[in-house]
C-alpha cells in the first residue's frame, strides 16, 4: 500500500527523538569516526548523522525500537546531512553517501517489519532539515542586506540530499524544522527539480516550527503565511514540530489545520526543557497533552520531535487507534 | 463570473476573495516611476529607498511592487539587495512583495529572496509561447502568482479586441500547460493614458473598461490589474486633476472587474470629493463621451493646478508630542530611526550629558523592547531593528561621549566584551542580539562568531585583554561545554567574569555545574534585554566585587538547595515518619472554640487601621537596600536613600487613603476539625454529625536528631480517635483591589518607579493586614489569647502562641489545597481574590492561610519528600500521582521522569 492511500485511512504514526536515543548510547568521538574518518582534523563527536556510517548498528537499532513501538513512518537519521551543514566538520564531500546509507538502514528496518506484519506497512521519510543557515535573515545585523547562503546554494544542497534519499529507498521526503520558509521553499524548488530530472515523484512532507509565544515562525511569518508560501505543491502533510510542547503548539495547529488543504502533521517536542536543557515530559503526560489533537480531529500524522522516546510513541500509537483521523477539506488537493 | 481567492504572503496573510475591498499595489519604490527613489538606490541611500517603502505600507499598500530597471543600475543586484532589506523591516515585510522587471533575471534574482508567496510583474507573449510557457513554469517552481501583461509577438495590445485575443491565450496557456491556478493569473490589459489630444487615444480608458468586464465573465478565476497612474500621463504637473482623474478611472474599472492596481495611495482622492464639474470633464473623457472632451477638461484643470488634496499623514503628528524619553522610547520600539539623532540631540541637551542619555532614555527604550521580545509581542527581526535604531542614536553621541570622556580627563578604553557560541553549537541569532545590545551600549564586542573551542575563547580573551566573557548556546550539550571553558579558565588562573547565555542554559544550571569550576564571577543572563545591567554590574570597578559576593551567594545557595534535593539517604519512610509525629498529650485538653462558626466577610476594611503592622523591613529589601528597620533609615550608607523610599511610600499610603485608591476585603472562617492521619477533616458541627471536606497535610521526612518530631501540620489538630472536637480556621486577606488602576496611572507617565512602589506598598499592605486579622483571631474570633498585648515588634518575631501557614509555603508547600481553601470560604465572591491556573492569587496583594491555635504549633519546612509520600498523598487527594509530582516538583527526593 502507498503512503498515499494509507493516509486515507487512518492516523499514521511518526518515530520519536533520534538524538535523545543516540544520547543514550553514551557514544565517544572515536565511535563518530569508526570505519570512515580515523584521520578527520575536525572533532565529529556530536555529528549525530555520520554514525549511519561509523555505527549503523546502532542506528538500525533505534530504528527498529520506534517501529516496535508502533511507528508507522521512520525518519531516516539525516537532519543535517546537507553540504551546507556538514561544512562545519569538513564533510561536505560525504552527503550523498551519507543520505543514501541512512535511507537504505531505514529501508531495511522498515522491510523486516512489514514482511512481519503486512498489514501494517511501514514507510521511511527521508528527513530534510532546516540546514544552519537562514536565507532570508541576515547574520549581521549591521548590515541586514546580506545573507549568509543563497536561495541557489541551498536548492543545489537539498536536491543533492534528497538525491541520495531516493537512491536509498525513501518513500516520502520529509522538510522539517522550517524556521525561515525561504530555506523550505529552496528545498521544495530543489526537489521539484530532481523529481523532474529522475521522471520520478515521491510524496513530499512540510513541517515548520512555531519558535515561541508569538506565533510565528523564527523569520515572522504567522501561520496562515506560511502555509500559504508552500502550497504551490501538492503536499502530502504540513505541519508542525520542535521549539514547543504539544500543548504549546495545539492553537497554530488548530488553525493550521483549518486553513490547510493538505493532510496535517504534528511532532512536537516533549514539553519544553528544563532548567538543564533536558526535554523531560513523560510519556503519560505527553500523551495527555496530544490527546486533545486526535480529539479534536487535527492530525493525520502525529509523532515526536525532541526529548521523545519509543515509550512516548507507542503511547501516541495506543491512542491513535481509538480515534477518527482529521478529514480534509479538500482532498482534491492532495 | 467570479475570481477566485488569490492568497498571497508576506510575513502576513493577504487573502483576496471576491469580498475583498480593491488591493492596492505600492508603486513608489519604482525607479522608472519615481525619480526620487531612484536618486536613492543610484546614491546607495538605502534608508532612503526603505523609508519610501515603509510610506507606501504605511500610507495603505497591500502589496510592495519594487522595479529596478534602469540602464545606469545593475538591476538584479539591486532587486537582491534592496528586496533583502525590506525582509529585515518586519513592518514592511509584513505585505508580500510584487517583483517588477522586464528583465528575467531580475525577476528571478526577487523571487530568490521572497520567503512568501510574492507576485512577479510580468510575463508576456512578447516572445512566443515557447518562452512564455518556460518562465511559466520557472515561475511556478518559485511558488508566486504572476501578471501577464496584454502583449504578444505583435505588440501591445491597443484595442478592446486585441486585448482579449492576447489575455484570453495567455490565460488557456498558463492553466492548461504550465500548471497554473486559475487565482494565480492576474492579466494586466493595458492602462494607456486618455486626453492625449490623439484621436486613437481617445478609447484607452473605456477599452480597458470592456476589457475587464469581458476578462471577469470570461476567464474563470483570473485577476485583474493595472498602473493607473499611466491614465492621466498627459496632466503631469498638475497633481489634483490628476488625482481626480486616478479616482475617478479606479472607480470605474473596479465596477467592471479590476480587482488590484498599481496605485499610489498617498495620491488618490476620494471619489466623491471630486468636485462635481471636475468629476464630470473628467468621465467625460475617460467613457469618450464628447468630441470636445478633451478641450473641457484642459480648460478646467487651469483653474485646480497648483492643489493637491493628497491625504496628509496624521500618525506622526501624535507621538511626537510625547516628551523626548516617550519620542525616543516609541522610535525603539517601533524601530522608526527618521527622529532618533533629533531626539537624541534634544535629550542630550536636557539631561546635560550623553552617557546619560544612553543609560537612561534609550536603555528604557530598550528594557521595553526586551520585555515585549520575551512576552511574545515582538519577534526577532523587529528587536533587531529596535537595536538598530539604539545603534544610531549611540553613534551619533559618540563624539560628544568621547568629548566627555577628555574633559573628565577619563583615559580609559571602551569597556570590551568577548563572545562566543561554544564549540559544537551553531546557534548564535541569540549571541548577536547580545551583541548589537551591547555594541549600543558603547561596549566594545568581539564576537568570535559559532562553534568556537574553548582554547580559542581563552587565547582571544588574553590576546584581546577583555572584560568579560559571554558564552552562547542553544543545544543541550553546549552546556557541557560552557561547564569545560570555565574549567579551562580556572587552569589558565583567569580572573574574568564569564557570562552564560542561550535558551538551554538556567540560573540552576549555571549555580550547579558551572559556577563551582571557577573562582572569578559566573553568572547566567537570562535574556538579551539583560545583557548591558549584567555586564555593567559585572565590569564595573565599583560594583564588580559587590556584585560577584552576591552571587557568588546566590548561587551557593541555589547549590545546597539543589543538593538537598538530591540527597536521599536522609529520607524515612512514611511510615517510619509517621511514627515520630510531634507528641502532643491530647488527654484532658480542651480546645478553644471560636466566637462563630462557619465564615466572616470583612468588606473594605480601613486601610488606616492596616498600616501601622507594616513590616518595613522586607520592603527595603524588594529595593536591594539590606537593614532592618527603622534602623536602616539612620544607616551611613543607604540612610538616605531608605528614608526618601520611606517618606514616598508613606505618601502614598495617605494619598491611597484620602482618594480611596484601594479597597482591602478579608475573609475568615472556623470549622470543627478533627486528625486523621495526616489530612485534617472538617465537620458541618460540632457533634461531628456530617463530614465537610478535607485538607491534606504532608510530614517531614528527613531523618531528624533524636527527640525532634518529623512534623506535620495534622499534627496539631486532635486525632479522630478522641471523643474531644478541636477546631481549625482560614483565612484570605488583600489589599490590593483597584490596583491596575493605579499602576495604569504611574504607568501611562512612564513612572517605572511608582509602579514598583504601588506594588511594594501594596504587597506590604497585605502582610499587615493579615498579621492584624491573625492578632483580632487570636485576641477575638477565636479569643484563646484575650489578654495578648503585643508590639508590632514582638508580632513581626512572631512571639504569640498558634499559627497561620499559608499552603505553598514551607509548612504545606501544596499550592492545590488553595482551592479548597477559597470554595470553603467563597474567597473570589466575598473577598474578590481569584487563583490563576498556577493557583497564583490575584490581586498579587493577597495573603491566604490556615489557623492553628494550639500552643505546640510551630512553623516549619517540610523539605524533600520520597515517592512512598507522594503515591499516599495522591490517594489522599484522589489524584493522579503525576500531578502531585507537577505541584510539588521542587519537594521531590527523586526525579519522576526516570524510567
Amino acid at each position: 500500500m502507498k503512503i498515499e492511500d494509507a493516509i486515507q485511512d487512518r492516523i499514521l504514526i511518526l518515530d520519536g527523538a533520534m538524538g535523545t536515543m543516540i544520547q543514550r548510547y553514551d557514544l565517544e568521538e572515536n565511535d563518530f569516526r569508526t570505519g570512515y574518518f580515523e584521520d578527520h582534523t575536525d572533532d565529529l563527536k556530536g555529528n549525530n548523522d555520520i554514525l549511519s556510517l561509523t555505527r549503523p548498528d546502532i542506528i538500525q537499532q533505534i530504528h527498529e525500537e520506534y517501529l516496535e513501538a508502533g511507528a508507522d513512518i521512520i525518519e531516516t537519521n539525516t537532519f543535517s546531512a546537507t553540504t551546507i551543514a556538514q561544512a562545519d566538520y569538513k564533510l561536505e564531500h560525504i552527503v550523498y553517501e551519507l543520505n543514501k546509507k541512512s535511507a537504505e538502514i531505514a529501508a531495511e528496518a522498515a522491510r523486516k517489519f512489514t514482511d512481519k506484519n503486512p498489514d501494517k506497512p511501514r514507510y521511511v521519510a527521508g528527513s530534510i532539515g532546516p540546514t544552519n543557515k537562514t536565507a532570508s535573515m541576515s547574520p549581521d545585523v549591521s548590515d541586514p542586506g546580506y545573507r549568509a547562503v543563497t536561495f541557489d546554494e541551498l536548492a543545489e544542497a537539498y536536491k543533492q540530499q534528497a538525491q541520495g534519499l531516493m537512491d536509498g529507498g525513501a518513500d516520502v521526503l520529509l522538510i522539517e524544522t522550517v524556521f525561515d520558509t525561504l530555506n523550505a521553499k529552496a528545498a521544495l524548488f530543489g526537489v521539484q527539480e530532481l523529481f523532474e530530472e529522475r521522471g520520478q515523484e515521491l510524496p513530499v512532507m512540510v513541517s515548520g516550527t512555531i519558535t515561541d509565544a508569538s506565533g510565528r515562525t523564527l523569520s515572522g511569518q504567522t501561520v496562515e503565511a506560511f502555509l500559504i508560501s508552500i502550497s504551490h505543491i501538492s503536499l502530502l502533510s504540513v505541519g508542525f514540530n520542535c521549539a514547543l510542547g504539544a500543548s504549546q503548539l495545539q492553537p497554530y495547529l488548530q488553525n493550521l489545520s483549518y486553513k490547510s488543504p493538505f493532510h496535517i502533521s504534528a511532532h512536537p517536542n516533549a514539553g519544553l526543557p528544563n532548567e538543564f536543557g533536558e526535554y523531560d515530559q513523560t510519556p503519560e503526560l505527553m500523551v495527555q497533552e496530544v490527546k486533545e489533537y486526535v480529539q479534536e480531529g487535527l492530525v493525520n500524522i502525529l509523532g515526536g520531535c525532541c526529548g521523545t522516546t519509543p515509550a512516548h510513541i507507542s503511547k501516541m500509537a495506543e491512542l491513535a487507534k481509538n480515534y477518527e483521523l482529521r478529514k480534509n477539506k479538500q482532498s482534491a488537493a492532495v | 463570473m467570479e475570481s477566485l481567492p488569490l492568497t498571497l504572503s508576506g510575513l502576513e496573510p493577504l487573502v483576496i476573495t471576491k469580498d475583498s475591498n480593491f488591493v492596492n499595489v505600492g508603486e513608489r519604490t519604482n525607479v522608472t516611476g519615481s525619480r526620487r527613489f531612484l536618486n536613492y538606490i543610484k546614491n546607495k541611500e538605502y534608508d532612503n529607498a526603505l523609508k519610501v517603502a515603509l510610506d507606501q505600507v504605511q500610507g495603505g499598500a497591500q502589496i510592495i511592487d519594487v522595479n529596478m530597471d534602469e540602464g545606469m543600475l545593475d538591476s538584479a543586484q539591486e532587486m537582491t539587495n534592496f528586496l533583502n532589506l525590506i525582509a529585515s523591516d518586519p513592518e514592511i515585510a509584513r505585505i508580500p512583495v510584487m517583483v517588477d522587471s522586464s528583465k528575467w533575471e531580475v525577476i528571478l534574482a526577487g523571487l530568490k529572496t521572497m520567503q512568501g508567496k510574492g507576485v512577479v510583474n510580468s510575463i508576456s507573449l512578447k516572445d512566443g509561447e515557447e518562452e512564455f510557457l518556460r518562465k511559466a513554469k520557472i515561475i511556478r517552481r518559485f511558488g508566486a502568482a504572476v501578471v501577464c501583461m496584454a502583449f504578444d509577438e505583435d505588440g501591445q495590445a491597443d484595442s478592446l479586441d486585441r486585448r482579449i485575443e492576447i489575455c484570453g491565450r495567455a490565460y488557456k496557456l498558463l492553466t492548461q500547460r504550465a500548471g497554473f491556478d486559475p487565482s494565480d493569473i492576474i492579466l494586466d490589459p493595458n492602462i494607456f493614458p486618455v486626453a492625449t489630444g490623439m484621436d486613437e487615444h481617445r478609447k484607452n480608458a473605456v477599452d480597458f473598461f470592456q476589457a475587464a468586464k469581458w476578462i471577469r465573465e470570461n476567464l474563470y478565476g483570473a485577476h485583474i490589474i493595472g498602473g493607473v497612474s499611466n491614465v492621466s500621463f498627459s496632466f503631469r504637473g498638475n497633481n489634483r486633476v490628476r488625482e481626480a482623474i486616478h479616482s475617478a478611472f479606479l472607480y470605474h474599472a473596479i465596477d467592471h472587474g479590476m480587482d488590484m492596481g498599481i496605485v499610489n495611495p498617498t495620491q488618490l482622492e476620494v471619489y466623491d470629493d471630486i468636485p462635481e464639474d471636475l468629476l464630470e470633464r473628467v468621465e467625460d473623457v475617460l467613457f469618450d463621451r464628447r468630441d470636445d472632451a478633451t478641450e473641457r477638461l484642459m480648460e478646467i484643470a487651469e483653474e485646480f493646478k497648483g492643489e493637491s488634496s493628497a491625504i496628509k499623514k496624521k500618525q506622526d503628528a501624535e507621538w511626537r508630542e510625547k516628551e523626548v524619553e516617550g519620542r525616543i522610547s516609541h522610535s525603539l520600539v517601533k524601530g522608526i530611526n527618521d527622529y532618533i539623532e533629533k531626539d537624541a540631540e534634544e535629550a542630550r541637551l536636557k539631561y546635560g550629558s550623553p552617557l546619560e542619555v544612553i543609560e537612561g532614555p534609550l536603555m528604557d527604550g530598550m528594557n521595553i523592547v526586551g520585555d515585549l521580545f520575551g512576552s511574545g509581542k515582538m519577534f526577532l527581526p523587529q528587536v533587531v531593528k529596535s537595536a538598530r535604531v539604539m545603534k544610531q542614536a549611540v553613534a551619533y553621541l559618540t563624539p560628544y561621549l568621547e568629548e566627555e570622556k577628555a574633559r573628565n580627563k577619563d583615559t580609559s578604553e571602551r569597556r570590551k566584551v568577548l563572545l562566543a557560541t561554544v564549540k559544537g553549537d551553531v546557534h548564535d541569532i541569540g549571541k548577536n542580539i547580545v551583541s548589537v545590545v551591547l555594541a549600543c551600549n558603547n561596549y566594545n564586542v568581539v564576537d568570535l562568531g559559532v562553534m568556537v573551542p574553548a582554547e580559542k575563547i581563552l587565547d582571544k580573551a588574553v590576546e584581546h585583554n577583555v572584560d568579560a566573557i559571554g558564552l552562547s548556546g542553544l543545544i543541550t550539550p553546549s552546556l557541557d561545554e560552557m561547564i569545560y571553558v570555565a574549567r579551562e579558565m580556572k587552569k589558565r588562573k583567569l580572573n574574568l567574569p564569564l557570562l552564560i547565555g542561550g535558551a538551554t542554559t538556567s540560573r540552576l544550571h549555571t549555580a550547579v555545574k558551572i559556577d563551582p569550576e571557577y573562582e572569578g564571577s559566573v553568572v547566567h543572563v537570562l535574556d538579551a534585554s539583560k545583557a548591558v545591567t549584567v555586564a555593567e554590574d559585572f565590569i564595573n570597578p565599583k560594583k564588580k566585587d559587590l556584585v560577584k559576593q552576591e552571587v557568588k551567594e546566590e548561587y551557593n545557595g541555589l547549590r545546597k538547595k539543589h543538593e538537598a534535593r538530591q540527597n536521599k539517604k536522609q529520607l524515612l519512610t512514611i511510615e517510619q515518619a509517621r511514627k515520630n509525629k510531634t507528641e502532643i498529650d491530647w488527654k484532658g485538653y480542651k480546645p478553644p472554640k471560636p466566637a462563630f462558626i462557619g465564615n466572616k466577610t470583612f468588606e473594605d476594611f480601613p486601610i488606616t487601621e492596616i498600616r501601622n503592622y507594616i513590616d518595613w523591613s522586607p520592603f527595603f529589601k524588594t529595593w536591594m537596600l539590606t537593614g532592618k528597620f527603622p534602623d536602616i533609615l539612620e544607616h551611613e550608607e543607604v540612610g538616605e536613600q531608605a528614608t526618601s523610599l520611606y517618606n514616598d511610600a508613606n505618601k502614598l499610603i495617605d494619598r491611597i487613603i484620602e482618594e480611596d485608591l484601594l479597597t482591602a476585603n478579608a475573609v475568615i472562617g472556623f470549622y470543627p476539625a478533627t486528625s486523621y492521619g495526616d489530612d485534617v477533616i472538617l465537620y458541618k458541627d460540632d457533634n461531628r454529625t456530617s463530614e465537610d471536606r478535607k485538607f491534606h497535610f504532608l510530614r517531614q521526612q528527613t531523618k531528624k536528631r533524636k527527640g525532634q518530631p518529623n512534623s506535620c501540620l495534622s499534627d496539631y489538630i486532635i486525632p479522630q480517635k478522641y471523643d474531644t472536637t478541636d477546631y481549625i480556621g482560614f483565612f484570605a486577606v488583600t489589599s490590593g483591589i483597584g490596583i491596575e488602576k493605579l499602576i495604569s496611572e504611574y504607568e501611562n507617565q512612564h513612572d517605572d518607579y511608582m509602579v514598583i512602589m504601588v506594588k511594594a506598598v501594596a504587597d506590604r499592605l497585605a502582610e499587615a493586614f493579615a498579621e492584624l486579622m491573625h492578632e483580632r483571631v487570636r485576641t477575638d474570633y477565636w479569643g484563646y489569647a484575650p489578654k495578648e498585648d503585643f508590639t508590632n515588634e514582638e508580632l513581626i518575631t512572631e512571639d504569640y502562641s498558634g499559627i497561620r501557614p499559608a499552603p505553598g509555603y514551607p509548612a504545606c508547600p501544596d499550592h492545590t489545597e488553595k482551592s479548597i481553601l477559597f470554595d470553603l470560604l467563597n474567597v473570589p465572591e466575598d473577598a474578590g481574590i481569584t487563583l490563576t491556573e498556577s493557583y497564583a492569587m490575584y490581586p498579587a496583594s493577597s495573603v491566604s492561610g490556615i489557623y492553628f491555635s494550639h500552643p505546640n504549633s510551630r512553623y516549619f519546612r517540610v523539605g524533600n519528600i520520597g515517592e512512598d509520600q507522594v503515591t499516599d498523598y495522591a490517594k489522599r487527594k484522589s489524584c493522579t500521582k503525576e500531578k502531585v509530582e507537577k505541584w510539588l516538583s521542587p519537594n521531590l527526593d527523586y526525579d519522576p521522569f526516570k524510567e
